[in-house]
């Protein structure tokens, strides 16, 4: 089959590799009709994130169609079935996983003695993410093997196109998690840096959980024009002071709520000297992620606030400013996914017709062309924001 | 066909049968090998700068020398790291520096002018290269004032943004009378221990 593989930094080729098999009685194969690029498989592509390998598949957005399934699944899906493959595996049976913490299931990473030391405790295997989370095979690819079949999928009806249904695998999930983490209440604005796809799908799950006003900070004008369609006020962070508007915005006080969409690799400019010294130093390894974003929203924050954090972050963040972090009395809610904690919830307002996800999608390409994707959607070329490749 | 990355698979997980082109280019490639290059000058001039100021015959800037080092290896990784460009231009800036250092030493009376006028030979042949690969690696990001696409309609919500509004207000409106039936009223005698 063809699958998109990791080779190195900034280099991902359209490989021809074996078929997957069923390793595992709860396995199951799908024919992937729909894949996407994540903007967190970019730190991948960059190389920021340890732990990936020469040979290793990339991809975390998949869907398709069942067409073997292992002799655990117990009836829990058939050949056939149409499904949207979470990006968290889970078991559904372990203690996190029966409290919905689905991102920390203690069962599916297969490579725990790894994370274990690298994060004090292993999180759930993750698909195309690096060998901390597993080193499972992704699904930018043709086939894809479901580990843990019978609780790692998220059954979709037919009859609703593909684009509207693949962004439950994350985007639309993470970008929920970081709205319903907020505790949104009528009377808060909600600020959210990044307009990236998960940062627009988090606009919309603000607005849908009832925020009176949400910010949304960029840079890009068809990103900021995407958040302004779905009800967001936007703030152009190279034309326009961040702290100063989110000020004027809320009378003074600040937003209620601050959501992080950006993450590890937060834009680097001369007018902000932290980002050019976060730069230089994650280029000598002395610091993993460039945290700009996080030292803004605890310095803007309200007091009392909360900061939701479905920004990816990797290692060690420096001078972040836990003074101002304490005083002002701010919870931090930070995480992966748990992804089946939302989807019921989710595919029914997409049933509903209450919001339709695929509005984020700007490219849709076959999946040969995803190498060169990559490098599109890194340099927000064409103005793209959001690929969804076609195997 | 043999692929070095299958040794360290999984049993049972895909394994590359055939790679598919990279999507590196030959100046990638130039710019990796200058990138170890001027890290290993870089080393030499750091730990050794004796012996290459013995070599010119400028002899007394052994400092300088190390100065240079630290920069070549400061170039290095950055040309090394997703930032080749800027690495690169920094090493044509380098290149710049060197030579203006070498120029100095080139007196007549510096026996090992022979020696100087190799190093700056090598200094341009370099500095060639690198001007070079810089300029068959500039970003190929959007200037700020290209042309974007805007994205006005496309707001997510098939019934529009006020639908959605009305209906979580709707929804928070319900929750909060939910709570304040169920609510403990200050002065409940039920609160009185």
């Amino acid at each position: 089959m063809k699958a998109l593989v990791w080779h190195g930094k900034e280099d991902i080729r359209c490989d021809t590799v074996t078929d997957p098999e069923i390793q595992d009685p709860r396995d199951a194969i799908i024919k992937v009709t729909s894949c996407a690029i994540c903007g967190s498989d970019l730190h991948l592509f960059h190389n920021f994130i340890p732990g990936m390998l020469p040979g290793d598949i990339m991809g975390h957005e998949t869907m398709g169609e069942v067409v073997e399934v292992g002799s655990g699944v117990n009836g829990k899906l058939k050949k056939g079935d149409r499904v949207v493959v979470p990006f968290t595996i889970i078991c559904g049976e372990c203690d996190q996983c029966k409290r919905g913490n689905f991102s920390v299931c203690e069962t599916t990473n297969r490579k725990r003695h790894l994370a274990d030391k690298v994060f004090g405790h292993a999180t759930a295997g993750l698909f195309g993410y690096t060998h901390l989370t597993g080193g499972y095979p992704g699904g930018q690819a043709e086939y894809l093997r479901v580990p843990f079949a019978d609780a790692t999928h998220i059954k979709v009806p037919a009859g609703i196109p593909d684009e509207q249904l693949l962004f439950l695998s994350d985007i639309f999930p993470t970008g929920w998690q970081a709205a319903a983490q907020c505790d949104i209440e009528p009377t808060d604005t909600v600020a959210i840096w990044g307009c990236g796809p998960v940062g627009q799908m988090a606009i919309r799950s603000a607005i849908l959980l009832g925020a009176n006003q949400v910010i949304a900070i960029d840079c890009l004008p068809e990103r900021l024009s995407m958040a302004e369609a779905g009800g967001a006020t936007t703030i152009n962070f190279e034309t326009e002071s961040v702290v100063e508007r989110l000020q004027e915005l809320t009378d003074g006080k600040g937003p209620e709520k601050c959501i992080d969409c950006v993450g590890m690799e937060s834009h680097v400019m001369p007018s902000l000297p932290d980002t050019l010294l976060d730069r230089a130093k994650q280029m000598v390894m002395a610091e993993s992620d460039r945290p700009h974003v996080l030292r803004e929203m605890i310095y803007v924050c309200r007091p009392g606030g909360i900061i939701s954090v479905p920004g990816v972050y990797s290692g060690l963040s420096d001078m972040l400013p836990m003074g101002a972090f304490m005083n002002k009395g701010l919870t931090m809610r930070t995480g992966q996914t748990h992804v089946n904690r939302w989807t019921d919830d989710l595919l029914r307002r997409i049933e509903e017709g209450e919001i339709d996800p695929s509005f984020v999608i700007t490219h849709t390409v076959a999946l040969a062309q995803g190498p060169e994707m990559y490098q599109v959607f890194r340099d927000k070329r064409d103005s793209c924001v959001k690929v969804v490749l076609k195997p | 066909m043999f692929h070095f990355s299958n040794i360290v698979r999984t049993k049972g997980d895909p394994k590359i049968l055939e790679g598919g082109p990279s999507l590196k280019q030959p100046a990638d490639q130039l710019a990796r090998a200058l990138g170890w290059f001027s890290i290993g000058l870089g080393v030499v001039e750091l730990f050794a700068p004796r012996r290459v100021t013995r070599t010119l015959g400028m002899e007394g800037h052994e400092t300088l020398v190390r100065a240079f080092g630290v920069r070549e290896i400061m170039a290095g990784i950055m040309t090394l790291s997703v930032e080749k460009n800027a690495g690169l231009w920094a090493r044509v800036g380098g290149d710049g520096l060197d030579a203006a250092a070498l120029l100095s030493g080139l007196t007549a009376d510096n026996p090992k002018k022979g020696n100087i006028a190799l190093a700056l030979l090598m200094v341009g042949g370099i500095a060639v290269l690198d001007y070079r690969a810089a300029q068959d690696t500039k970003p190929r990001r959007p200037s700020r004032d290209a042309r974007r696409k805007l994205y006005p309609n496309r707001s997510g919500f098939p019934k529009g943004i006020e639908s959605a509004r009305t209906a979580a207000r709707q929804i928070a409106a319900h929750a909060k009378t939910g709570v304040e039936t169920n609510e403990v009223k200050q002065g409940d005698e039920r609160r009185v221990p």
